[in-house]
């Protein structure tokens, strides 16, 4: 999905506007991310969370599936280990995200390099992959567009906590299926051809196998792996 | 290990959940920083980043219900057709609620 360029030290750049134009430009999608919030905040509450807790959770943990988990494991005595085996897991992917997006943050300062990863999740991560298989610069995407997408999911928590009922189930207007509508729509933007396709088949097998036959949570992690891997033969076999 | 969640329960979870999540955020980025960087990595990483938006989907397209299926199919023609974003999520989400509705 991701050209590489030997120069892109530009790509790299990162400033006031750009931060602000990845805020604007993830709106939309936070908007829904919100929305999501208000469904985590009603559950929340249902399951016997505090306000505070729940807001605290979304706003120092930040990562929409991991806390339903842990919302599963809520109780009078929480299970330690399994809560962080299964945040673990169900965020392992940001380890692929931000191996992939590290071309493009080894220039900067580790202070700055650490500190956007902090708000990288799913749709800004895609956005700013997006970007710069296109030429553009995408870490004020990934950073603005985080700070967008963090400060809506703690609003609708927060909005779910209070009014909650009025989205009991989101699942019937669709909108469970925004995000998955959405990192489609990426892959799609994305570079197309048929080394590109070869490699996607490989990462959509191995991760339906690993959905069916590994572990709970680790079909990602596995396709991911596999189709790196495919992208490594394919090269290759390219270059001779 | 279990954790009593009276008193300062809730709060320990927390932050254990934010930790591991924050290594995960932290984890990639820094592991890469000891991998040289040459053809082999650009190659893999670049076959690993649209295989991560693939991974993620794939259980949905082939588990999720009817209305999950039907906005994926959507989407994915309207972006072949209009190649618009927000035009394609917009009509998958509508096309799911309708399959869900009827």
């Amino acid at each position: 999905m991701s050209r590489i360029t030997h120069n892109n030290s530009n790509l790299s750049q990162l400033n006031h506007a750009l931060i602000w134009s990845g805020f604007r430009q993830l709106i939309p999608v936070s908007i829904f991310v919100s929305i999501f919030g208000a469904a985590f905040g009603l559950a929340a509450a249902e399951e016997g969370l505090g306000h505070l807790t729940a807001t605290m959770m979304s706003l120092l943990v930040f990562a929409g599936y991991a806390q339903f988990a842990a919302l599963d494991l809520w109780g009078a005595n929480m299970p330690l280990f399994t809560l962080m085996a299964t945040v673990f897991a169900i965020n392992a992917r940001h380890l692929l995200m931000g191996a992939t997006l590290y071309p493009w943050l080894r220039s900067l300062s580790p202070a700055k390099r650490y500190g956007i990863m902090m708000v990288a999740s799913d749709a800004n991560w895609a956005m700013s992959i997006q970007a710069f298989s296109r030429g553009k610069p995408g870490l004020g995407l990934l950073f603005g567009g985080g700070l967008a997408l963090w400060f809506f999911w703690v609003i609708g928590t927060m909005v779910g906590l209070y009014f909650g009922s009025a989205i009991r189930d989101p699942k019937i207007y669709g909108l469970d299926m925004v995000m998955g509508c959405f990192l489609l729509s990426m892959v799609f933007e994305g570079e197309r051809n048929l080394r590109m396709l070869v490699i996607w088949t490989v990462a959509a097998g191995v991760s339906l196998m690993a959905y069916k036959w590994l572990p709970e949570n680790s079909h990602v992690i596995a396709g991911a792996l596999a189709g790196g891997i495919a992208g490594i033969i394919m090269r290759v076999k390219n270059e001779y | 290990m279990n954790i009593d969640m009276l008193g300062m329960g809730p709060l320990i979870i927390i932050v254990a959940m934010a930790l591991v999540t924050l290594v995960t955020r932290w984890g990639g980025v820094y592991v890469m920083s000891f991998v040289p960087f040459n053809n082999r990595i650009k190659a893999f990483i670049q076959g690993m980043s649209g295989s991560v938006l693939v991974a993620i989907l794939a259980p949905v397209a082939l588990t999720g219900d009817r209305g999950a299926q039907m906005a994926l199919l959507t989407t994915a023609i309207v972006m072949l057709v209009f190649k618009r974003p927000l035009i394609a999520i917009t009509f998958g989400i509508v096309v799911s609620a309708l399959v869900r509705y009827f």
